[in-house]
């Protein structure tokens, strides 16, 4: 299937990156080129095949419900874009939100 | 004396032991070779003065015979691995500046075990790349030239810098991470011994994440022994990462010169794939050859959907890589570009601090798991992985181990088939398999192409067989003497 300027720009919206008019179209070009050539599986039968979504045979583990973990509020914010009112105050900054 | 940046992880540890030279000459060499390594630009970032600091540590404990097993070797990180403290960039503008507050696991165990850290090493960005053309700092130069040729060569991808850094004699030996193929093919580029271990073998926490079902971190070294030897420090169980597996760490080093007699070796005929070239086919002829002189026995296999395993690799690596990096968001960390609301500062972050490759993904994979497509292209790559999967599996009835090229082509040159994603993409063709099924691969130097350029041969294992995968590793290591160095070494001969 063919992805059209308006399917390149759904993806990038859905994916939070900016891609210009321009960019569009060469995106539209390159990645249909490259959903062509994965088309090729539709070839394999997989009728009642399980889809495999890893490889560790193995259940995850559990472990307890308990915090074994914190108190490293100025190791987590080291490396925050700096924001001089945010940052001395121990909060990530950004842009406001709510109205 | 031989200069101490030609000796083997395992020959250095040998030395150090006993006494033959300290921890802080051996360091310093290396310091050296890697300033003198600067042209190629496997490097992003140089920590001398941590590498000194762990080598008096080092001579401290050889002095009173507390030698732990990597004690006071010099290795280089691929950049991947986030390093307490030390910058860690993914080859990735985007995450430009940070410094991780915390150290991943296999490089803790590596620190653990007395090795010692030169620096980070250059790579394709988030590890999407087979020619290290995608880091955006730059490319890194292969220290091979083709004979009469003196064009620039990629060393393959996506471990391209520490590929190139353990060829040109400035690390005693590397890690690399393998997703589809960025540990052996790089390490074929290089003419070094590349190992991905089983999925799970190694933990992936502190590990940059590409795609979380097939990355798995390994070793890049100059002989088979020395894998064996770093792969038992990388290795363990790691109660950080869930898909760790829970099993002891063998000594693999032991596995490394015992007999293959009696050894069935798979060939899986789908290999052969048109238009290969001839010296390659010649090349794996001769592999099937030594194994068989070594007393092994060939047989011929069957892995009928190879064709189709790239397609499968680039529906879920990219999908798994649209969650993973969704968490470059201009917040918490790591570049951000302002924009007048929320969304604004996303979308632009993401456009500017992501190159074009990773961008190109991380659309892939939002589109096949969007709604509407997750059926048509994700659940059914899912499925063909399964049938990937239990072709090995088949094949592991038939034999104990494979034997395969590790690439299509030697080294290419800096700048050739970057304008086709596709022709890329099939540098993976005989290694992205082995990531799909979570089975370990490791890359030999077996020989040279025509014009003088290394070539691996790749051995694959049943999972968690990596000890059967050295040995077999070994036999091909020793029948081959490939003792051609490459045109640039950098702690001189």
């Amino acid at each position: 299937m063919a992805l059209d300027k308006a399917t390149v720009a759904r993806i990038a919206a859905l994916a939070r990156i900016k891609v210009t008019e321009d960019e569009q179209a060469r995106l539209a070009g390159e990645l249909s080129q490259i959903i062509r050539w994965i088309e090729q599986l539709d070839e394999v039968d997989t009728a009642g095949v399980e889809p495999m979504a890893s490889v560790a045979h193995q259940k995850l583990p559990m472990r307890d419900d308990q915090v074994s973990d914190g108190g490293i509020r100025d190791k987590l914010l080291a490396n925050a874009p700096q924001n001089p009112v945010a940052t001395t105050r121990g909060f990530f900054a950004v842009p406001k939100v709510v109205e | 004396m031989t200069a101490l940046t030609a000796l083997g992880l395992a020959a250095a540890r040998d030395g150090l032991i006993a006494k033959k030279f300290s921890a802080r000459e051996l360091v310093d060499a290396h310091i050296e070779a890697v300033e003198a390594a600067r042209p190629l630009n496997a490097f992003l970032a140089e920590t001398p003065e941590q590498a000194r600091a762990m080598a008096a540590d080092s001579d401290a404990r050889l002095a009173r015979g507390a030698a732990r097993p990597l004690e006071g070797l010099p290795l280089a990180i691929k950049d991947l691995f986030c390093t307490e403290n030390v910058a860690t960039t993914a080859g990735s503008r985007i995450l430009e500046g940070f410094k991780p507050p915390y150290e991943a696991t296999v490089t803790a165990n590596l620190w653990r075990d007395g090795a010692v850290m030169l620096g980070k090493t250059n790579m394709d960005e988030f590890a999407m790349g087979s020619a290290n053309a995608t880091s955006a700092y730059g490319p890194v130069e292969n220290p091979w030239r083709r004979r009469g040729d003196n064009r620039p060569l990629v060393p393959g991808g996506s471990s391209g810098g520490s590929a190139a850094a353990v060829a040109a004699r400035a690390a005693l030996a590397a890690t690399g991470t393998d997703t589809g193929g960025s540990i052996r093919q790089p390490a074929s580029f290089c003419g070094i011994v590349g190992l991905k271990p089983t999925y799970g073998r190694c933990s992936r926490w502190g590990i940059v994440a590409f795609a979380s079902s097939l990355d798995q971190a390994g070793p890049m070294t100059r002989s088979v022994r020395d894998a064996a030897v770093m792969l038992r420090s990388m290795a363990g169980h790691d109660p950080k990462d869930s898909t760790s597996a829970a099993l002891p760490v063998p000594d693999f080093e032991q596995a490394v010169g015992q007999s293959i007699k009696g050894l069935k070796i798979g060939i899986p005929r789908e290999y052969r794939l048109d238009g290969m070239p001839a010296e390659i086919e010649t090349l794996w002829q001769q592999g099937i050859d030594w194994l068989k002189g070594a007393g092994a026995q060939p047989v011929e296999v069957s892995l009928k959907l190879t064709k189709y395993a790239l397609p499968v690799y680039y529906i879920i690596a990219p999908a798994e890589a649209s969650s993973n990096l969704a968490r470059y968001d201009g917040v918490r960390f790591g570049l951000r570009v302002n924009g007048d609301t929320l969304d604004a500062m996303y979308e632009k972050t993401r456009a500017q601090g992501f190159g074009a490759e990773v961008r190109r993904r991380i659309l892939i994979g939002t589109y096949v798991l969007s709604a509407g497509y997750y059926d048509a292209y994700y659940l059914k790559a899912q499925k063909v992985r399964a049938l990937i999967a239990r072709d090995f599996d088949d094949a592991f009835t038939q034999c104990d181990a494979l034997l395969t090229p590790t690439a299509p082509s030697a080294a290419f040159a800096i700048g050739e088939k970057s304008d086709d994603p596709i022709a890329m993409y099939l540098n993976d063709v005989f290694t992205v398999t082995v990531n799909l099924a979570g089975l370990p691969g490791l890359s030999v130097p077996a020989g040279l192409s025509g014009d003088g350029l290394p070539l691996g041969l790749q051995v694959i294992g049943r999972a968690f067989d990596e000890e059967t995968v050295l040995r077999i590793g070994q036999v091909i290591e020793e029948a081959a003497q490939f003792t051609a160095k490459p045109a640039f070494i950098a702690g001189g001969a």
